[in-house]
Formats: structure tokens, sequence, C-alpha cells
């Protein structure tokens, strides 16, 4: 029993807990807010180019006739721009960057739809 | 009705405080199961971004369970990975010299370094599952449940996987003492 208990004690020893280095910490901190950072940029860049292309506008909740019709410049330029006013209010909701692109490309749709009924009205 | 998802900033509250909660633990980890700083940093990194990256869906489905095993988890697959793309086994006790010497005289803990390393070479010759419980319960100081929840076991399994471990460990250093008196 005491051997056993004087073995633990020395191996409990031998396997001390081993502080990371300082510059690990430091770099891992920079390399997370990099992460976070750049998710967002990549998004705000890919958010602006996939949004002026209709074709990246979810034709199953649009249909294929108001695809056409909001394919126009004009109805695809306020489609846009509608998208991008919400933004911010999906970046604070989006919990992660896949999360955020499925929610702009609902967006989107959503936009499109509405565009499509000024238009048609 | 389902709540609404978690604000974005308060997962990432969370995330930072889980990483300044358990660095130490993937670290010490990942160092003993490398056997040097430079991989034990890589590691350390590794296991971080993938947990950042799956942070979300671990902290949901633990339903408030500590996530240090799904931590420690992520970085005993990544040493697996660390291993067979190397073919590389866990180096001699410590390469460089560096924390643990110096962990130990600070802690005053050092009444005996070649027992110490007799040990810890001992270890290294376990096999990786009695090895890494061993890391685990006494580096990390980790409970049977959560070494259980770590190594993907069930409580009774890991309370024997413990058990033989320490007892093969026992015979390994007795007989290697034994040797080195010769």
């Amino acid at each position: 029993m005491s051997d056993t208990w004087d073995f633990e004690t020395r191996l409990r020893q031998a396997l001390a807990p081993v502080e990371p280095p300082d510059e690990l910490e430091l770099r891992l901190q920079t390399t997370l807010g990099s992460l976070v950072e750049l998710a967002a940029d990549e998004l705000e860049a890919w958010e602006l180019r996939a949004m002026k292309d209709p074709r990246n506008w979810p034709r199953a909740a649009l249909g294929p006739a108001a695809a056409v019709v909001i394919g126009t410049g004009a109805a695809a330029g306020l489609v846009v721009l509608r998208t991008r006013s919400k933004r911010h209010k999906r970046r604070a909701q989006a919990h992660s960057a896949l999360d955020l692109a499925e929610r702009t490309v609902r967006d989107a749709a959503r936009e499109a739809l509405r565009v499509f009924h000024d238009v048609a009205r | 009705m389902e709540g609404s998802p978690p604000d974005k900033a308060q997962l990432d509250a969370a995330f930072t405080e889980l990483y300044r909660a358990h660095l130490r633990d993937v670290y010490s980890y990942s160092y003993y199961r490398v056997g040097n700083h430079h991989d034990a940093e890589d590691l350390t990194e590794q296991t971080f971004l993938q947990a950042y990256r799956h942070f979300e869906r671990a902290q949901r489905e633990s339903e408030g369970r500590p996530l240090r095993p799904w931590l420690i988890r992520i970085a005993h697959n990544l040493a697996a990975n660390y291993y067979r793309d190397r073919s590389r086994r866990p180096q001699t006790t410590i390469d460089d010299a560096g924390a643990l010497p110096e962990l130990h005289t600070t802690e005053g803990l050092v009444e005996d370094r070649e027992d110490l390393n007799r040990i810890l070479e001992c270890v290294r010759r376990l096999p990786d599952d009695r090895r890494e419980a061993l890391i685990m319960r006494f580096a990390l100081g980790m409970d049977n449940r959560e070494i259980a929840r770590a190594l993907g076991r069930t409580d009774g399994a890991t309370k024997v996987l413990l058990h033989r471990a320490i007892r093969q460990l026992e015979e390994l250093v007795k007989a290697e003492a034994g040797t080195e008196a010769v």
C-alpha cells in the first residue's frame, strides 16, 4: 500500500505539469485573432462577389422566372444593396463562417423575392 | 421553440476562457506525448485551431459537461497522426532540458533526478493507451470519468487501464533500477 502510494507520488513528480512558453501563448492569441479577422475580410469580399451574380441566389427559393427578371443590372444592384445593408446584423448573429455564408445566401434570396414583387407590381 | 443561437461574441469569449483554462493541460499532454518542446508547441497550436473550428458544436453537445476531455481527445488524435505521418515514437525523457528540470527545481520536487528520469523513460516504453492514461491522470490530474471521455472508453475500462498501467510501470522501473544497480 505504502509502496504503491510512494510510487504514485514519484510518478506525479516525474509527470509534473509543464508550463507553455510565453511566446506560444502570444502566438496562439495572435493566430486565433487573425483567423477571426481573416474570416471577416474574406467573407466581406465573398459577399460582394457572390451577391453581384444572380446565379448565386438560390433558384429553389427564388424561382426561375424571378431570377430572370432580377438578373437585370438594376434589380440585381438593388438586391446586393439591400442584402449588404444587413451584413452587420448577420455577422452579429452568425456563429461560424459557414453559418454566416448561409445567412447571407438566405438574405439574398429573401431580398431578391422582395425586389421581384416590387418589379412585378 | 428552439432557443436563439449563441451570439458569436459570446462564443469567442467562451473559447478564450477555455483556451486560458487549458493551455497548460494541452501543452503538458503534448509535451509528454512527443517529448520535445518544438513539436509540443506545434501540437498545442493545432489542437486549439481545430478546437476553435468545432467549438460551437462541442459546446452544444457537451450539455454543460467540462470540455477538457474533448480538447485532450483532439490533441490525442493529432498526436496519433503525428506519429503516423512521421513514423516517430516519443523521444526519450525530455530532450532539451528546458521546462521539466526548471519546474521541478522551482517546485522543490527534485530529490533524485535520475529516479524521475528513469520513471519517465519507462513511461515512454508503455503501450500507447497506458501511457496516455497515465499522462492524463498524473500530469493533468484528470479523474477516471474525464479520462474515459478523452479516450472514448467506459469508466470501468478506464479504471482497469490505469491500474494495469501503474502496475506495469512499477515493474518496469524496478527492473530498470535492478539492471542499473548490477
